[in-house]
């Protein structure tokens, strides 16, 4: 299957799931680059003669809606230039935001998501470092009580953390279901570099706990050039 | 229909020499200028850059824009340049004046194809390093802004089909919104900028059906509620865009003194789609030719190139 199908398979599988897997679509969304994610919205089209978007904004009533549609619909500038002032007062309005709104309703603030589905992710790791400075925690512990904002800012700034989780939560010993089939889902999308270094960290534990054609899998990302 | 008039077999070598010769020494021979260009589509202006810039080492576009002045030089970049590239421009040239035109961000969103709204996208970001959306949030705010951002994020769905009951049920929604002045800014916003074309005028048709007059008609308000405006001009863009463009002309000719932004603005980006619907609409609606009005507004070079675009006759 071509990667835009499975993509689009994916976030429509998603969407139907409901709530509890609507961080496949953060990272989707967030871990593909803006040519593979426009090509799941074309795939999307193709496959079920709607867009994307419509039928999340459609079939999405809480207050994650705006945040998650306008991810599925950003098409982020890639290159690296980034203005260190920008990201400053952007870092500062996110503070602000998470400081004196109200933590839950976070998700549904503007600015909050108007900055983190428009800028670029070089900017965003920018706005990352800039918040580190402003404030004692990262914006990513700081965004601990609304659980997709976190997954997001991971996925956009600090991708081997989430794959981290994602692998640790697999390989324990009472991994359930969906942490089996969330690890799977990353080893079959993600390419290269960035996944193999993480699986490195955890190869003792593939080696130990893994069994069978799952296990080739794992080694063979092992195995992947980067 | 087109306006343009372009014929089919093209050298492009010798239009690249035809334009150096119109560009060189003393001076500038605008009608040679008018004459090739004014003729050409995009795909062949394009082939005429690339033999220019091969014969003589030089962006045409770039000469073009030293030697050109006023309207005239404003119309011919603007006619030159690929049109998802034009589009960029022209959006960029919106958003970065003091008081942002956003009616012109809603026509390039709500009247483009969606591939080539992707396409004005991708120019944008070659163009200004920043994506589309970056900038369109960084000028505008609230409700406005959340308007903005999903109508040029988009990437409508592209097909014919229409579903009925959601047409039902989405009018019905809008209606409540206009009705109770209180706007439901998130549904109405939620259905202008995700639903399909097709599938938005099935439901506009609902409304007009169910209420009698036409959803714009209802949002006819205070002119000084930005989201409204906005609102109403999205609407209009993609209910009827002919209309919506023909309105533009008008207004854009009508006042003391024309606006030749507006102007240039729709005739260069219709001349090869629908300036020739666009024009019938205009008389029937004025009583006079565009050509007719356009010529006793403009003058000199400007006059010529906006009336060789619209199809008259060398």
């Amino acid at each position: 299957m071509h990667p835009w199908e499975r993509d689009a398979r994916f976030l429509k599988k998603a969407l139907k799931k409901g709530p509890p897997q609507y961080n496949v679509i953060v990272e989707i969304a967030c871990t593909r680059s803006s040519d593979q994610l426009l090509g799941a919205r074309k795939a999307y089209h193709s496959l079920f003669n709607r867009s994307i978007e419509e039928d999340l904004a459609f079939h999405i009533k809480g207050s994650e809606r705006k945040l998650l549609v306008a991810l599925v619909s950003a098409y982020r500038y890639e290159g690296s230039k980034v203005k260190e002032d920008t990201a400053r007062s952007e870092a500062k309005a996110l503070l602000n935001a998470i400081n004196n709104g109200d933590k839950r309703k976070i998700v549904e603030d503007d600015e909050v998501v108007t900055i983190l589905t428009a800028r670029s992710k070089p900017h965003l790791k920018e706005v990352y470092e800039q918040y580190k400075k402003l404030s004692n925690k990262t914006i990513t512990e700081d965004l601990e009580v609304e659980l997709l904002l976190k997954e997001m800012m991971e996925c956009l700034c600090t991708p081997q953390t989430y794959f981290t989780k994602i692998f640790d939560a697999a390989l324990r010993d009472n991994a359930n279901e969906g942490a089996k089939k969330a690890l799977t889902r990353l080893v079959a999308t993600q390419k290269g570099g960035e996944i193999k270094e993480v699986a490195t960290k955890f190869e003792e534990q593939i080696e130990e706990r893994v069994k069978g054609a799952y296990k080739d899998v794992l080694v063979g990302v092992l195995a992947k050039e980067g | 229909m087109a306006t343009i008039d372009a014929p089919s077999q093209v050298s492009f070598q010798q239009d690249a020499e035809i334009l150096r010769k119109a560009c060189k020494g003393w001076g500038t021979d605008e009608k040679a200028i008018i004459s090739v260009l004014g003729h050409r589509n995009a795909a062949q202006r394009k082939q005429i850059r690339l033999a220019y810039e091969e014969l003589y080492q030089e962006d045409l576009v770039k000469r073009l824009e030293s030697e050109l002045s006023g309207d005239f030089e404003r119309a011919v970049y603007r006619w030159i340049l690929d049109p998802a590239d034009r589009d960029a421009v022209l959006a960029n040239v919106a958003i970065k004046k003091l008081s942002p035109d956003l009616h012109v961000i809603v026509e390039i969103s709500c009247t483009r194809s969606p591939e080539e709204l992707l396409a004005v996208r991708r120019a944008y970001q070659a163009r200004y390093k920043h994506s589309l959306e970056e900038d369109v949030a960084a000028h505008t705010k609230g409700d406005t802004r959340t308007l903005l951002v999903a109508l040029v994020t988009a990437f409508r769905y592209d097909g014919e089909e229409i579903n009925t009951r959601l047409a039902n049920s989405e009018a019905k929604i809008l209606h409540d919104a206009v009705e109770d002045k209180k706007f439901n800014h998130e549904e109405v916003i939620r259905i202008l900028t995700t639903r399909s074309k097709m599938q938005l005028m099935a439901t506009f048709n609902r409304y007009s059906d169910d209420h009698g007059a036409s959803i714009t008609k209802h949002l006819q308000g205070d002119s000084g509620d930005e989201f409204l405006l906005v609102l109403r001009t999205a609407v209009r863009c993609l209910n009827d865009s002919k209309k919506y463009f023909e309105k533009v002309l008008h207004n854009s000719i009508r006042r003391m003194g024309t606006d030749e932004d507006a102007l240039t603005r729709v005739i260069v980006t219709r001349a090869e789609k629908d300036l020739k619907d666009i024009k019938e609409l205009y008389h029937k609606r004025n009583s006079v030719a565009l050509e007719q009005a356009v010529a006793k507004d403009t003058s000199g070079d400007y006059k010529a190139l906006l009336l060789t675009l619209l199809g008259k006759e060398d």
